[in-house]
């Protein structure tokens, strides 16, 4: 997928990923993409959470081998 | 109207961990477009000194703390380090040393220390208001806290809590 943005949240535990994504959100214009990789299982959740309460999109969730990787779209 | 969401939090607790919360529920809320104050009152005035050395874990009476090393092979730092209280009540230090431990697994675990939360909470604008009273009760100075702290009383607060969605204490 195509993306604008990447922001590399591996490593990072709760609430860390979700502060970055808002910040790297905040850096792109409305309509772009932003990838975020996580391994904090926490973070599945969390990310549909937060597009849910902020009305940015997530157009996807995927993980392999304990890493996540989440398409976002910038409202 | 605005209908923005609103949080507001009374922090009253003067201890590494339980310094967690507030800062980790409250930064999150900003991210999630939230309106959020704290108060800090109490024990919870040691969040926001400029030094944050206060901040101390004790496993001395709280059962509920798993004792764990941060360091060592698998099996070493599954081991729960269950020590009598009248033990780690004797040993001078006990206390320095278990919040070191703890600083270690924290930084192992890629959770963020408490003066990056803070900070955090601070640049999405999370409103600090400390207890006057408390202040003067411990003898504080307001040159001990962070800037942007507004000091202020129980009905200030109420002011902002009155109209949240969420408010809690902890």
């Amino acid at each position: 997928m195509n993306f604008d943005k990447e922001l590399d949240a591996r490593g990072l535990n709760c609430p860390l990923p979700i502060l970055r994504a808002k910040k790297s959100l905040a850096e792109v214009e409305s309509g772009q993409v932003l990838k975020i990789l996580s391994t904090d299982p926490g973070s599945v959740k969390d990310f549909a959470a937060f597009a849910k309460q902020t009305g940015n999109e997530l157009l996807s969730t995927a993980e392999a081998g304990g890493e996540f990787t989440f398409f976002m779209k910038k409202k | 109207m605005d209908d923005t969401k609103k949080m507001a939090i009374i922090a009253t607790k003067g201890t590494l961990d339980w310094a967690y919360p507030p800062f980790i529920l409250a930064s999150t809320a900003a991210a999630l477009g939230y309106e959020v104050q704290i108060f800090f009152t109490f024990y919870g005035l040691q969040m926001v000194r400029k030094d944050l050395s206060g901040l101390k874990v004790s496993p001395l009476g709280n059962p509920g703390m798993p004792m764990k090393m941060p360091f060592g092979p698998k099996w070493f730092k599954g081991i729960n380090w269950n020590i009598p209280n009248a033990i780690q009540s004797l040993v001078p230090g006990y206390e320095s040393v278990a919040t070191g431990l703890m600083k270690m697994t924290i930084a192992n675990c890629g959770v963020a220390t408490i003066s990056d939360l803070r900070s955090l909470c601070q640049e999405a604008e999370v409103k600090f208001l400390a207890c006057q009273m408390t202040v003067e009760l411990f003898g504080f100075e307001h040159s001990d806290f962070i800037d942007g702290i507004e000091y202020v009383g129980a009905a200030t607060f109420f002011e902002f809590a009155g109209d949240t969605d969420i408010c809690l204490f902890i």
